[in-house]
C-alpha cells in the first residue's frame, strides 16, 4: 500500500554472499540451533526411533504446504485444506463400511481432495471470487458435510494394509511417509523452480494482469494450483486416516493455519511473487523439532500454539522491525 | 428512489428473512410467536455485536478472524476477576472486558499499521496466541457457575421493557454504529480507507490508524460479548466460542459487505446475523440435526459471496472490458 523506495545497487552481491544472506540459510540456522538446543534439553531426543516419530508431526502437513505454497505464491490462499481432509477421510471411512478394498480407499481419498480443489477453483477462477471468503465458505461446507454424515460418531474398521500408508516402514526408521514427503518436495521443487509452469506461477503472483499480457492462462494456472492443493489435502488424508485408523468429523483442526504457518515461515510472501520450495522443506523440519521438543518437555499442544502463532507473526515482524530499526 | 429501496441488499435479506419464517412456521408455527421471536433475537445478540466490529474491519479492507479466541480470553479474564473479588461493581467488570478486548484489537490494529504484515496472518497468529493464553492463564480449568457471583451471572439476563438486557446491548450496538458510520468523520474514513485507499490518502485519510482503530472497535466490541457470553451460559473454559469467528463473518458476507472493502452497513450486518441466527434457532425445531449448522453456514458464505459479485459487477456499465475477464 505504501510506495517504497527503490535503491539501485552499485555492484550485486556476489552469489555466495546471496546465498549466505538468504532467508533459507538464517531458517536452516535456526533448525539446527533447535536440534542442539533440544539434545540437550532431553536425554530421549537423539535416538533414531523418537526422530522417526517426531516426523510425522510435519509430513502430512508439509505435502500439503508445498501446494499451498505455489497457491500462495500466485497470490490466492486456500483455507479449506484440514476441512478437505476431513471429507476425504469421512468419504474413505463411509467406503469402508460399505467394503471398499485398500487400493479403493486411497483413489476416493485422492478424488475427493481433488473434486474439493476444483470446486475451489471454480468458483475462483469461473466466476471470479476472492479465494479466502470462498475458501472461509467451504472450509465451513466441507468439514460441515462430515459432520452431517458422521454427526458423533467415527468411522473405524479400517483394512490392515491400508494403515501401512500411515504406519509402514520402507527401511529401518525411514517410514512411507518420510519417503512420500521427500519424493512430493523434489516434485514440487522442480516443478516451481525448473519447469514454465512455475515460472508462470510467480509471473502471476507478481502480476497477474502483466502475465496475462505475456500469454500466460492466469485462470487456468490458478485453476491447476487449486486442484494440485486438494490433490494433497486427499494425499495427507490417506496418510492420516491410516495413521489413526479411525475418521471423526474433528479430524485434522486447525490444521490449515499450521500450513499457512509453514509456508509463511519457510520465507514465501502471503502477498505472493516469491518463495522457494527448500525454504518450506526446512520451515517444516523447524516446525516439527519445535514441537517434538516441547512435546518431550511436557509442554502441553495448546501452548504449543501459541508458539506456532507466535512464530507466524514473529518471521514476518521480525525483519520489518529490523529495516525499520535500521532506517532511523 | 423507491426502487432503489426495494431492490437494495437489506431489502432483499428483509425478504429472505420473512420467506425463511414462513417456510419455518408451517412446520412448526409456535417459531413466529413474539416471545419466541424475542428469544431467538437474545440469542443472535452476540453475534450482532460482533458482526457490527467485523462489518467495519472488512470495510477497510482487512479481516479479523481473532474475533472469537479474544472473546473467550477475555470472558475467561473477566470471570477470573470476579472469583477473585466478587464484590467488584458490575461497572467495573463491564470495563475491564471492554477495555481488555480494545487492547487486543489494537494488538491486531499495530501490527497491521505499523508493522504492515497482512490481517489474515496477524489475527491467524493472534487466535491461537490468545486460545493459548487463556490456558496459561486458567491452567485448563473452568469457571464454573457456582463460583461466579450472582450479580456477575444476572446482568445479561436482567429484564429491561420486557428485554434483557443482552438484547438491549444488541440494539444500542445497532444504532450507535449506525450513528458513527453515517454521521462521523471516522465513519466516513472507514468507507474511505477501503474503498479507495489511495484516494483516501490524498485526502488527508491515515489509512493504516484507520485499519488500527476498526480493529479496536471490533475488539472491544468482542470483550463486551465475551463478558456478556461467560455471564450468560455461566461458564468459562477455553474452548469457548470456539469457530465463532467463521459465523461472524459469515454474517458479514450475508449481509452484503464486499470482502473487498469499502460496502457495507451496519444494517447489512445485523441482518446477516439475524439470518443465520434464525436459521440455528429453526434447525432443532423442525428436526434436522444441528450437525447440518456447519454446512448451512458454510452454503450461505457461497452463495452469499457469489449474489456479492453479482451485485458489484451490475454497477455503471462495462466500457472497457477488464483484462482478467478477457480470458
Amino acid at each position: 500500500m505504501s510506495t517504497t523506495e527503490r535503491l539501485i545497487p552499485d555492484r550485486l552481491r556476489s552469489p555466495m554472499e546471496q546465498k549466505l544472506k538468504s532467508w533459507e540459510t538464517l531458517l536452516l540456522l535456526v533448525a539446527i540451533a533447535i536440534f542442539v538446543a533440544n539434545s540437550f534439553a532431553s536425554p530421549y531426543f537423539l535416538n533414531a526411533w523418537n526422530l522417526s516419530d517426531a516426523t510425522f508431526n510435519f509430513t502430512e502437513k508439509a505435502m500439503i504446504a508445498f501446494a499451498m505454497a505455489l497457491l500462495i505464491i500466485s497470490g490466492e490462499i486456500d483455507l479449506s485444506v484440514a476441512s478437505i481432509i476431513a471429507l476425504a477421510s469421512t468419504a474413505m471411512g463411509a467406503a469402508v463400511q460399505m467394503g471398499v478394498g485398500t487400493p479403493g480407499l486411497v483413489l476416493i481419498g485422492l478424488g475427493v481432495g481433488v473434486l474439493c480443489g476444483a470446486f475451489n477453483g471454480l468458483l475462483v477462477t469461473r466466476m471470479g471470487l476472492p479465494s479466502i471468503v470462498v475458501t472461509i465458505g467451504t472450509m465451513s461446507l466441507f468439514r460441515g458435510i462430515s459432520f452431517i454424515v458422521l454427526g458423533d460418531q467415527a468411522f473405524r474398521g479400517y483394512p490392515a494394509s491400508f494403515s501401512w500408508f500411515g504406519q509402514g516402514y520402507v527401511w529401518w526408521v525411514i517410514s512411507f511417509e518420510f519417503v512420500l514427503f521427500a519424493i512430493i518436495a523434489v516434485i514440487y521443487a522442480v516443478l516451481l523452480h525448473k519447469t514454465n509452469f512455475g515460472r508462470a506461477v510467480y509471473a502471476i503472483g507478481n502480476n497477474a494482469t502483466g502475465a496475462m499480457f505475456s500469454g500466460i492462462r492466469v485462470n487456468r494456472v490458478k485453476f491447476i494450483l487449486f486442484l494440485l492443493t486438494g490433490l494433497m489435502s486427499g494425499v495427507a488424508a490417506v496418510c492420516l486416516t491410516a495413521r489413526l485408523g479411525s475418521t471423526r468429523p474433528s479430524i485434522a483442526t486447525g490444521w490449515e493455519l499450521e500450513v499457512v504457518t509453514m509456508v509463511v515461515l519457510g520465507g514465501v510472501s502471503i502477498l505472493g511473487g516469491s518463495g522457494t520450495i527448500i525454504g518450506v522443506v526446512i520451515a517444516a523440519f523447524v516446525m516439527g523439532l519445535v514441537t517434538f521438543g516441547l512435546g518431550l518437555l511436557n509442554v502441553p499442544g495448546i501452548v504449543m500454539s501459541i508458539v506456532i502463532g507466535a512464530l507466524l507473526i514473529g518471521v514476518i515482524a521480525l525483519p520489518r522491525l529490523w529495516s525499520m530499526w535500521r532506517a532511523d | 428512489m423507491l426502487k432503489r429501496l426495494i431492490t437494495s441488499r437489506e431489502a432483499l435479506l428483509i425478504g429472505a428473512i420473512v420467506l425463511l419464517l414462513v417456510l419455518i412456521s408451517t412446520r412448526f408455527p409456535g417459531f413466529v410467536r413474539p416471545a419466541n421471536l424475542a428469544n431467538v433475537f437474545n440469542d443472535t445478540s452476540p453475534l450482532i455485536l460482533l458482526a457490527i466490529g467485523q462489518m467495519i474491519v472488512i470495510l477497510t479492507k482487512c479481516i479479523d478472524l481473532s474475533v472469537a479466541a479474544n472473546l473467550a480470553l477475555t470472558g475467561m479474564v473477566v470471570s477470573m476477576v470476579n472469583v477473585a473479588a466478587p464484590g467488584l461493581p458490575m461497572a467495573v467488570i463491564l470495563a475491564v472486558a471492554i477495555g481488555l478486548g480494545a487492547l487486543l484489537g489494537m494488538f491486531n490494529g499495530i501490527l497491521v499499521w505499523k508493522l504492515q504484515i497482512p490481517p489474515i496472518v496477524v489475527t491467524l497468529g493472534t487466535m491461537t496466541i490468545f486460545r493459548g493464553t487463556i490456558f496459561l492463564l486458567s491452567d485448563g480449568k473452568w469457571v464454573n457457575s457456582h463460583e461466579m457471583s450472582p450479580a456477575f451471572k444476572a446482568l445479561p439476563r436482567t429484564d429491561f421493557l420486557s428485554l434483557p438486557v443482552l438484547s438491549w446491548m444488541a440494539i444500542i450496538a445497532v444504532i450507535l454504529f449506525t450513528i458513527v458510520m453515517t454521521r462521523t468523520t471516522l465513519g466516513r474514513a472507514f468507507y474511505a480507507a477501503g474503498g479507495n485507499p489511495h484516494a483516501a490518502t490524498y485526502a488527508g485519510i491515515n489509512v493504516g490508524k484507520t485499519q488500527f482503530w476498526a480493529f479496536t472497535i471490533s475488539g472491544a466490541l468482542a470483550g463486551l460479548t465475551g463478558y456478556l457470553w461467560v455471564s450468560r451460559f455461566a461458564v468459562a473454559y477455553v474452548d469457548i466460542a470456539g469457530g465463532f469467528e467463521l459465523d461472524v463473518v459469515a454474517a458479514c458476507v450475508i449481509g452484503g459487505v464486499s470482502i473487498m472493502g469499502g460496502i457495507g452497513t451496519v444494517a447489512g450486518a445485523l441482518l446477516g446475523a439475524l439470518f443465520l441466527g434464525i436459521i440455528k434457532n429453526a434447525l432443532p425445531v423442525v428436526d434436522i440435526s444441528p450437525f447440518w449448522q456447519l454446512a448451512i453456514s458454510g452454503g450461505a458464505i457461497i452463495i452469499a459471496v457469489a449474489l456479492n459479485a453479482q451485485a458489484n459487477r451490475e454497477k455503471g456499465r462495462i466500457i472497457l472490458k477488464r483484462a482478467e475477464h478477457a480470458t
